[in-house]
């Protein structure tokens, strides 16, 4: 017995729906599920408070500070390197064997998974160049994690910078440094933002790099050699160890409104981006 | 002026050259360091009794990792069949059936389903899907199934991406010619269209096997860590992530080299899966 | 270019702001190791610190094992372990702060209240894997253990498992406040805790029917039991001697009693 061709295409139309629909229904229910369970605790005194007792009374500021910190000073280090690379590759230099391995050395760096980079960074900076577990040390080690990811998404905005900008810079005479930094960067700066972001958004949500590179001290950070804990790793604790599951929610509505937040910017500056060159 | 330029011009190169470096740099520290500490247990113990060994008790002198490497497959099949097939259907809906202003909500809702940490995947998995299948399928819930699942619902945001690219990538003439033959839109879809698209799929799936491999925190979280391979879809399982993350903290001396030894394993088993990724993908670029 | 000098001026800031610091906080005590001990550790800094405001006290989680590196490494002031130390480690210096009593837990939905120690052995080593044979309902075991490495596992495998071994079949955890969550959650799971983290979420069971209260552990007839240690490397700095001093005095002795710890000198 063979089906109608039409009916397949319509069982087909209503099947491929539902199973979008369900993909979006499982990212609702998450959010819904963190914003319903963990708006009860969250509120200022959660927010600017320290934990007591563990994480089970009190707020989470040196777990945010601590990932306030982590972002900022790994994209201090892997931002120059990454926007760099990019540059070198786009404006530097021709496709040649060369680029070639650096872009395979960028994609297998994306490739590798986040706890051999935990592994590496406490092997080689909490051991052998005996930083400890510290803020320095996770932050290097992120540094190294999101450098793909500020690689490509840069690669990809300076590309997208119309040619005949540059023609038009260079006749009149600027340098390629020049020509770089006046036209190619600010024009392609929405797109180079919105890597920095994605950057940020792993950051934020990293557990297990971070967890053996920075430690997991409560303590708020006020040194590079302190060790310090992220929202991420917080939250992990609680959760993991039965601490306070009220807690975990909360910490966890903070870590995705945050994390939607970054994500949201980060779209709108790439659709921004896009409407302007296409 | 001119000339001070074009000198700065000239150490500008030299920089970014260096920062170019850097990426590969790092690569090599990485190999280097995790292959220094995690090597010389495989000349010391034999390969062998390593990667086919079963017995894992570190701290007396057995350092066999081959249930986790089989642990490691099977989860991220089990993540495939559970993701594979849903991700290929959203990918399809988005790129062939969704609508403009659809789009324009979904790309981004799916992106978000990336962004979510993947300890707060984990933990809710503990929550809901643990509890559900120990009360309805039995076991302890902490199992092979519950990791698939959990790893099958992260690595769509990969599979649909990748999978949607590449079908967007098939040049619309291939779809108006079948059309025009007659073809229903799922017939074009199906005899055209994946199979025009099919190597950027399989690119699509491994990167997700890739991912799922590689995730620790969830798993370590709803996978139970028992050390025995599983027999049943409800056996708990260790991954070679989870192994490396459970016990890297306590682990000092020939412990700890056998965690990097697994860690080496590990990254050998991640650059076969991108190599074969990139493989796949370059064959289509050819073609 | 102005972002990378823009950063660099972060990093200025942030190095400088780390240099003050230090120099701030003048009395500061680093605390790693065993996971067991740190809450109770945490919970004397606490109070500690409450009494000693210019004294910050860092503790970390990190495990037995790696405190007693560190320690040895000169990386931290004091490392917490919660197991005797081996003969290589022995240049540090043991000052036990209390005994803790390893307590097989199960789900408080469990009708069973006691167990003998082979009973237990069996368990873990799975000889016993269904709840029938206890005389309960005929239901698998879902039994879970501590990571390779761990203090409290060593310490169990020392006075539970004796020669025999743990199965491989068995779930593992990597932190006691993960075991007593398996425990919480599910109404079928046996593990085993510190003591000091028992309450009324989970039910202890009573070992050859002495169940596991503080007179049992000091009068000896519940032997499952371990010393928390405090180790230094030498001579220990002013400021860790002052927190060491204050574990040991009455009143911290007393917040350990309260965590249901046994004191060292009752």
């Amino acid at each position: 017995m063979k089906f109608n061709p039409k009916t397949i295409n319509k069982l087909v139309k209503v099947s491929l729906n539902i199973q979008a629909i369900f993909t979006v229904f499982i990212l609702v229910a998450i959010v819904l599920i963190i914003f319903i369970k963990g708006i009860r605790h969250f509120n200022l005194e959660f927010i600017l408070g320290y934990p007591e007792d563990m994480g089970r009374h009190g707020g989470i500021f040196p777990a945010i500070i601590g990932t306030i910190f982590l972002v900022v000073l790994s994209l201090a280090f892997a931002t120059p390197l990454g926007l760099g690379t990019a540059i070198y590759l786009t404006e530097y230099t021709k496709e040649t064997t060369f680029t070639k391995i650096i872009r395979f050395g960028v994609e297998s760096l994306a490739g590798i998974p986040s706890i051999l980079y935990g592994l590496f960074g406490f092997i080689f900076f909490v051991i052998k160049l005996k930083m400890g577990w510290s803020l320095l040390a996770g932050a290097l080690t992120m540094a190294i994690m999101i450098l793909p990811t500020i690689i490509r998404t840069s690669e990809e905005a300076i590309k997208s910078v119309p040619k005949n900008l540059r023609m038009v810079s260079f006749s009149l005479g600027a340098t390629k440094w020049e020509t770089v930094t006046k036209v190619v960067l600010p024009s392609s700066a929405p797109g180079i933002l919105t890597g920095i972001m994605l950057s940020i958004g792993r950051a934020v949500g990293e557990t297990a790099a971070v967890i053996f590179t920075m430690g997991s001290s409560l303590r708020l950070p006020t040194s590079l050699s302190d060790s310090g804990r992220t929202m991420a790793v917080h939250f992990y604790i609680l959760a993991r160890e039965g601490i306070s599951m009220e807690m975990a929610y909360s910490t966890a509505l903070v870590l995705v409104l945050s994390i939607l937040f970054i994500n949201i910017m980060a779209y709108y500056l790439m659709n921004k981006f896009i409407s302007k060159y296409s | 002026m001119i000339d001070r330029a074009l000198k700065i011009d000239k150490y500008i190169r030299i920089i970014l050259l260096i920062f170019a470096l850097s990426s590969l740099l790092f690569l090599f520290l990485i190999f280097i360091f995790i292959l220094i500490e995690g090597l010389p247990l495989f000349f010391k113990v034999g390969v062998k009794n390593i990667v086919l060994g079963y017995k894992w008790a570190p701290t007396k002198g057995h350092f066999g990792i081959f249930p986790m490497i089989v642990s490691s497959f099977l989860v991220t099949f089990g993540a495939l069949i559970v993701g594979g097939p849903i991700g290929l259907a959203c990918a399809t809906y988005l790129a062939e059936y969704a609508g403009k202003k659809r789009k324009l909500f979904l790309k981004p809702a799916l992106e978000l389903l990336a962004g979510i940490p993947s300890v707060v995947y984990g933990f809710l998995g503990v929550i809901y899907i643990v509890p559900i299948i120990r009360e309805t399928l039995g076991g302890s819930g902490f199992s092979l199934l519950t990791s698939s699942i959990i790893l099958g619902i992260m690595i769509l945001p990969t599979v649909i991406s990748i999978t949607y690219d590449s079908l967007m990538s098939v040049p619309k003439s291939y779809r108006e010619g079948a059309l025009a033959m007659g073809a229903t839109k799922w017939q074009t879809i199906w005899r055209v269209v994946i199979p025009t698209a099919k190597s950027g799929i399989m690119a699509g799936f491994i990167l997700g096997m890739g991912r799922a491999i590689g995730e620790t925190m969830a798993v370590i979280m709803v996978a139970g860590n028992a050390l025995k391979i599983p027999s049943s879809l409800l056996d708990p399982l260790r991954t070679l992530t989870s192994n490396i993350a459970l016990e890297l903290a306590y682990a000092t001396g020939e412990h700890r080299k056998a965690l990097f030894s697994t860690g080496v394993v590990l990254l050998i088993i991640i650059m076969i899966l991108n190599y074969l990724a990139n493989f796949v993908f370059r064959k289509k670029v050819i073609k | 270019m102005k972002k990378i000098i823009f950063f660099l001026l972060i990093l200025t800031v942030f190095s400088c702001q780390s240099k003050s610091n230090d120099h701030l906080n003048k009395h500061s005590v680093t605390i790693a190791g065993s996971t067991s001990v740190m809450p109770f550790t945490e919970k004397l800094a606490e109070y500690f610190m409450i009494g000693n405001p210019t004294f910050v006290v860092n503790v970390q989680a990190g495990g037995s094992t790696a405190g007693i590196q560190a320690t040895i490494n000169k990386t931290v002031a004091i490392g917490m372990s919660s197991r005797e130390l081996k003969e290589d480690e022995k240049i540090l210096k043991e000052i036990p702060i209390c005994y803790d009593g390893i307590a097989i837990v199960v789900n408080p939905k469990n009708p069973i209240n006691n167990l003998s120690l082979k009973e237990v052995q069996d368990i873990f080593s799975g000889k016993i894997r269904n709840w029938k044979d206890l005389g309960w309902i005929d239901r698998n075991i879902d039994a879970v253990t501590r990571e390779e490495g761990s203090g409290t596992r060593g310490a169990f495998e020392e006075l539970v498992m004796k020669k025999t071994e743990i199965s491989d079949a068995i779930m593992v955890q990597d932190s006691n406040g993960s075991v007593k969550e398996m425990v919480v959650t599910d109404p079928y799971a046996i593990g085993y805790i510190s003591l000091g983290m028992v309450d009324n979420k989970v039910k202890a069971l009573a070992i050859d029917n002495h169940p596991p209260t503080i007179e049992n552990i000091k009068n000896k007839s519940y032997k499952i039991v371990r010393p928390f240690l405090y180790l230094i490397n030498g001579d220990p700095s002013d400021d860790a001697k002052k927190f060491i001093n204050y574990v040991l005095s009455k009143e911290g002795q007393q917040i350990l009693k309260k965590e249901g710890l046994i004191p060292v000198n009752d």
